[in-house]
């Protein structure tokens, strides 16, 4: 299968490779995909507690060419982004990005799922970690 | 001086030998007769040549020039063997036995005959992709006309025990066709030592023509009968009608010939290369793992899951390497390999493939280059994999609660 060029762009120079602190309660980490369906993808945000700001934003993919794309593009997308600008970001503005094939929607699909996964571990970090300062005071 | 792209995919076809194409080239233009033309010598010319192939592939095989049954390939003589031998023993019996691991042609042939009243067992294979041969033996009824199975598989090269397996089926009286595609010009393989009925195989995976394959029937104890599936001039002795693809046959012969002469230096020279590509890949990864029995294997074939690393990825990084994946990340359902699947190696694993066919032509120079190539991506790649990284902090993946999609 020919790959487009961005796909290809990505794929031979991924952007933002790498892993935030789980652990750290300004970063949302979204793991999803399965081994045996052929694609993982770790996506991970880390947010600016004060502006709500998408300051940092990273990736590990198991994959094909197509999927190590979209989540890099991903990564890219979320830099910069509120966090609830980021819940706007759709599959479709990643297959027309990369010119996907119809057989490799799928990619951005997971893409999505992935930035969706990870904004909601740092919500649901955000949440819990509501009465932890009240505590402390 | 390396030429890419390198083609290391000779189990899905192998580049045609320039002698074959030499012994081709007459039979184009200038003897360009009907072999079934009996008054004149634009007939004769192309009979003699067909005659001198049939007899240069039976000298190949063990057979005699009779037994030899000229077909399209051996998708076509695989669809004649099982179609044929079910139409004409369907007063014996209505039973097949064949394997998990088999090419399409012979499971989706099967999947038909299913359709029109046949039963077929589909044994399993071991981990290592061999047949259990007492699961065989309990698998064959009173009912059991056939059994077709593979000599040796085109994804993870695993030579099956055809001898044995031919000894049961005689014993039992029964039929055993083999799909000795990847085996026939590879390794040695003879119809009465191996016991084989009937055997499919075809010139463009041993450096000849495509279009052209043959299918061997055996003539004495037992005489083999079919059903034709082509009506017409009742050509090869009124088993596959059609006129014959002379240029193909001839490269075919003059294939088999060459194969005959040679195979035992490019045996040798297979599995040296094969077994350097190995060797250099094992020494610098880890959690590298063979599909398929090492010690029952074609010589130029290497299957090789890269844990951790997904198939397609890594093809598209050895962009100059022509190879196959076990991985299917083309439709919906992204199916890995069925072959791996069978050997239960996990569909991480079969996702995880590649297989390596080491080929006529093959340099050292390109192993090398290949070798290199692999590891430096698969590195990559793998700095690039979640499954890794937690597998290095320690997380038994096999825990993890996947959202499968």
């Amino acid at each position: 299968m020919a790959y487009s060029d961005k796909v290809l762009d990505h794929y031979n120079n991924p952007r933002n490779v790498g892993s935030l602190d789980k652990k750290d309660p300004a970063v949302g980490t979204g793991l999803v995909g399965a081994p045996e369906c052929g694609d993982v993808m770790k996506l991970q945000i880390k947010v600016n507690p004060a502006t709500g700001i998408i300051e940092d934003a990273k990736f590990k993919t198991f994959g094909c060419g197509s999927a190590i794309a979209s989540s890099s593009l991903a990564t890219e997308m979320l830099k910069g982004k509120t966090v609830e600008e980021a819940m706007e970001i759709k599959n479709t503005e990643i297959v027309n990005e990369l010119s996907l094939p119809p057989v490799k929607i799928h990619c951005s699909v997971l893409a999505e799922d992935a930035i969706k996964a990870a904004i909601q571990d740092y919500k649901a970090k955000a949440d819990n970690n509501v009465p932890a300062p009240a505590q402390t005071v | 001086m390396l030429k890419f792209p390198i083609y290391l995919d000779n189990h899905a076809t192998t580049p045609m030998d320039p002698r074959v194409f030499e012994a081709m080239k007459p039979y184009f233009v200038e003897h360009f007769g009907n072999a079934a033309s009996r008054n004149h010598a634009f007939g004769w010319e192309a009979e003699e040549a067909v005659e001198k192939a049939r007899k240069q592939l039976a000298s190949l095989v063990g057979a005699t020039a009779k037994e030899i049954v000229f077909t399209s390939g051996a998708t076509e003589s695989n669809n004649l063997a099982l179609k044929g031998v079910a139409e004409m023993y369907a007063q014996r019996g209505n039973h097949l036995i064949t394997a998990a691991t088999e090419h399409k042609a012979v499971l989706d042939t099967c999947k038909r005959l299913e359709k029109h009243g046949c039963q077929v067992t589909y044994l399993p294979v071991r981990a290592d992709g061999l047949l259990d041969l007492d699961q065989l033996r309990d698998a064959i009824t009173d009912k059991t006309i056939l059994v077709s199975i593979m000599y040796g598989n085109n994804e993870i090269g695993t030579i099956q025990p055809i001898r044995e397996i031919g000894a049961i089926c005689r014993e039992r009286g029964v039929l055993l066709h083999t799909d000795a595609t990847q085996a026939v010009g590879k390794i040695p393989v003879n119809v009465l030592a191996d016991n084989i009925d009937l055997m499919s195989f075809t010139g463009h995976k041993m450096y000849g023509p495509k279009g052209v394959g043959a299918l061997y029937v055996r003539r004495k104890n037992p005489r083999v009968q079919l059903t034709a599936q082509m009506d017409g001039g009742g050509h090869e002795r009124g088993m596959r009608s059609g006129t014959l693809n002379v240029p193909g046959i001839a490269g075919f012969g003059e294939a088999a010939a060459i194969a005959q002469a040679e195979m035992e230096q490019e045996m040798a020279r297979s599995l040296a290369l094969r077994e350097k590509l190995r060797n250099a890949i094992e020494a610098e990864l880890d959690e590298v793992y063979i599909n398929g029995t090492m010690e029952h294997r074609l010589p130029h074939n290497l299957n090789i899951s890269f844990a951790y690393v997904e198939g397609e990825s890594l093809l598209m990084g050895i962009n100059d390497i022509a190879v196959s994946s076990g991985s299917a990340c083309t439709s919906a359902t992204l199916e890995p390999s069925y072959v791996l699947k069978a050997l239960g190696a996990g569909d991480d694993l079969a996702h995880s493939s590649i297989r390596f066919g080491i080929g006529r032509f093959t340099t050292e120079e390109e192993i090398d280059y290949t070798a290199a190539k692999v590891i430096d991506v698969v590195k990559k790649l793998r700095e690039l994999s979640p499954l890794y990284e937690m597998v290095k902090e320690g997380i038994d993946l096999s825990k993890v609660e996947w959202t499968a999609h």
